[in-house]
C-alpha cells in the first residue's frame, strides 16, 4: 500500500517536471528574449559550472537550511513535548505561542540583523523562527492527542518519565514532527534566499541574485534550477523518513 | 493479601461526575484466584485501575501485604480489556515491553518461548498490532503479562475476544501457569461459567456504582471434569440466581 503510493507520488513527480520544462521551453521559443533562455541552454551551462562555481554556493545554503532544521527539531520537539505533557508549562507558554505565532518572522529580520550583525548568525535565527513554531505546536498537538489509555500499559509496570517518553511519547509524536518539518521547508528556503542576498558571498541566494546583476541570465536560471532541486531533494528525504519510521501506521 | 477498605472512585467528567464504585471493600488472598463477575458498567476495569497503581484518585484504603500501592516496587502483569499494546511496536517488542521496563535480561527465555508457542502467537512476532486480529491483540497482552512472571496478576477480560475453543485452550493454560507460580490474580469476567471454572472465590458486584453484592466461596474450583459435574450446575445456578437478582 504504501509503496504503491509512493511510487505514484514518484511518477507524479517527473511528469509535473516534463511539463514544467516543456512549458518553458516552447516559452522560450515563442518569445525570444534573452530573460527566458532555452531550458537546454540551462542545463548545459549547470553542467558546465556546476563543479567549478556552484557547488561552494549549495554547501553553504544546505549546510544552513540543515542547522536550521536540526536546531530547530532540537530546541522545538523537547520544549513542545514538556508543554504537551505538563499542563502547567502550557498554561504559561501558550499565549506566548498565540501572540507571536501570526507575526510574519521576516518582519523581524531588521532586529536580528542590528541584534546579530550580518552574518550566519542572524541567517541561522531567521530559518531556526520560521521552523521552530510549527514543530513546537506540532509536537505539543500531538503528545496531548495521545490517548490516555495508551499510558496505562507503562504506569502499572511502574515506568519512569524517562521511559514514558521514550516509549510513547517519541515514538508517538515522530511522524507528526517530520511532516510539520517538511510543510515548513519551503518557507524555510524562501527566506534562506533572501538571508542570503546580503552579508555573504556563498549561498544559492547570493550566486542567483549576483548572477542577475551580471546580467548573466544563463547562470541565474541555472542556480533557480539547482537551489529548486536542492529544495525537492531536501522535501524527498523528509518523505522518505517519514515513511521509514511509521512503517507501523 | 490485598486489602480493600471503602474504596470510593468518581470521575469527574466535563459537566457531570460519575461514582463508579462505592465504598467496596473485600480481601483477596495471597495465591488466590478471585474472580470477579457483574454487570457492564459496574467499575470492574475501574478497580484494576485502582489496583495496579494507574488512579490514584480514590477514597478508601487499598493495600498489598500492608503496604500501599507501587507498581515500581511490585511486578504487576495487567492485562487491559482494550490489550494496551503500543501502536508503534510489533509482537515481539510488544510482548517483551515488561520486562525492558523492569530492565531484566532482554530477549526471549525458553519460557517465554513456551508462551509464545502455546498462546499461538510464536509466528506473528513481527507484525504491528493493526495487523492482528483482535483476538491476536488480546493474546499479545495475555503473553506480555505472563512473561513479566508477576507477583500480581490482573486480568480484565482477558479471554473475550476469542473463539470458544481457544478460550478454553487459554483458560487452561492459565490454570497451568498458575498452578505453577500460585501468583495472586484478580479475574474480571461477565462469563459465569468461567468465573466458576477459574475461580478459587467468586465476587459478585453490583450494578452500578459497583459495590460487593456476594464473596462465594467456589465448592467447584479445580474439580476433575468440572463442566460435567452435579456440583457445577448447582453451583452454576445459585451464581446466575445471585447475579440477576436485585438488592
Ligand atoms: N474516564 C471516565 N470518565 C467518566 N466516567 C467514566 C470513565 N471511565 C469509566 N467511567 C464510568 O465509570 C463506570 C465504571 O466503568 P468501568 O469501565 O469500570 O466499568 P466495567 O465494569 O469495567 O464495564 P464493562 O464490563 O463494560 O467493561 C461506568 O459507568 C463508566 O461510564
Ligand atoms: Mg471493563
Amino acid at each position: 500500500m504504501i509503496k504503491v503510493f509512493s511510487k505514484e507520488k514518484w511518477r507524479g513527480a517527473l511528469y509535473g517536471f516534463l511539463a514544467l520544462i516543456i512549458f518553458w521551453y516552447i516559452l522560450s521559443l515563442i518569445l525570444k528574449l534573452p530573460i527566458i533562455p532555452s531550458p537546454v541552454a540551462v542545463f548545459i551551462n549547470i553542467i558546465q559550472i556546476f563543479k567549478s562555481e556552484i557547488a561552494v554556493h549549495v554547501f553553504y545554503s544546505l549546510g544552513r537550511i540543515l542547522k536550521g532544521i536540526a536546531i530547530s527539531i532540537m530546541l522545538g520537539v523537547p520544549l513542545g513535548f514538556i508543554m504537551g505533557y505538563f499542563e502547567k508549562v502550557d498554561k504559561i507558554l501558550s499565549p506566548l505561542m498565540y501572540f507571536s505565532y501570526p507575526i510574519p518572522k521576516i518582519a523581524l529580520l531588521p532586529i536580528i540583523m542590528v541584534l546579530f550583525g550580518l552574518g550566519e548568525a542572524s541567517k541561522l535565527i531567521m530559518i531556526v523562527l520560521i521552523i521552530i513554531f510549527q514543530i513546537i505546536i506540532t509536537s505539543r498537538d500531538t503528545v496531548k492527542d495521545i490517548p490516555q489509555g495508551t499510558f496505562y500499559s507503562l504506569q502499572s509496570l511502574g515506568a519512569s518519565k524517562l521511559q514514558v517518553f521514550t516509549e510513547i511519547i517519541i515514538p508517538a509524536s515522530l511522524s507528526e514532527v517530520l511532516t510539520a518539518t517538511r510543510l515548513a521547508l519551503g518557507t524555510a528556503i524562501s527566506i534562506l534566499f533572501f538571508t542570503e542576498t546580503f552579508g555573504t558571498e556563498y549561498g544559492m541566494g547570493y550566486f542567483i541574485m549576483d548572477s542577475w546583476m551580471r546580467v548573466n541570465y544563463l547562470d541565474m536560471y541555472s542556480g533557480i534550477i539547482v537551489l529548486s532541486f536542492m529544495g525537492f531533494c531536501l522535501f524527498i528525504l523528509i518523505d522518505i523518513a517519514e515513511n521509514y519510521v511509521c512503517s507501523w501506521r | 493479601m490485598i486489602k480493600i477498605r471503602d474504596l470510593s472512585v468518581k470521575y469527574h467528567g466535563k459537566n457531570n461526575e460519575t461514582l463508579a464504585l462505592d465504598k467496596l471493600s473485600v480481601d483477596i488472598g495471597a495465591g488466590d484466584i478471585y474472580t470477579f463477575i457483574g454487570p457492564s458498567g459496574c467499575g470492574k476495569s475501574t478497580l484494576l485501575y485502582v489496583l495496579s497503581g494507574i488512579l490514584n484518585d480514590y477514597t478508601g484504603n487499598v493495600s498489598i501485604d500492608g503496604r500501599n500501592i507501587d507498581p515500581k516496587t511490585k511486578r504487576i502483569g495487567l492485562i487491559l480489556q482494550h490489550y494496551g499494546l503500543l501502536p508503534w511496536k510489533n509482537v515481539y517488542q510488544n510482548v517483551l515491553l515488561g520486562v525492558k521496563i523492569k530492565k531484566d535480561k532482554q530477549g526471549l527465555d525458553e519460557y517465554s518461548h513456551y508462551i509464545l508457542k502455546k498462546l499461538e502467537i510464536d509466528t506473528l512476532l513481527d507484525r504491528y498490532p493493526k495487523e492482528l486480529s483482535g483476538g491476536q491483540q488480546q493474546r499479545v497482552a495475555i503473553a506480555r503479562a505472563f512473561i513479566l512472571k508477576p507477583d500480581l496478576l490482573l486480568m480484565d477480560e482477558p479471554f473475550s475476544a476469542l473463539d470458544a475453543i481457544t478460550r478454553e485452550k487459554m483458560q487452561e493454560l492459565f490454570l497451568e501457569i498458575w498452578q505453577q507460580n500460585r501468583v495472586t490474580t484478580v479475574f474480571i469476567t461477565h462469563s459465569v461459567d468461567e468465573a466458576l471454572y477459574l475461580g478459587s472465590k467468586i465476587v459478585v458486584l453490583s450494578p452500578a456504582p459497583g459495590k460487593v453484592k456476594k464473596i462465594l466461596e467456589n465448592r467447584c474450583f479445580q474439580l476433575d471434569n468440572l463442566r460435567t459435574r452435579d456440583e457445577y450446575y448447582a453451583m452454576s445456578m445459585q451464581l446466575r440466581e445471585i447475579v440477576s437478582s436485585k438488592g
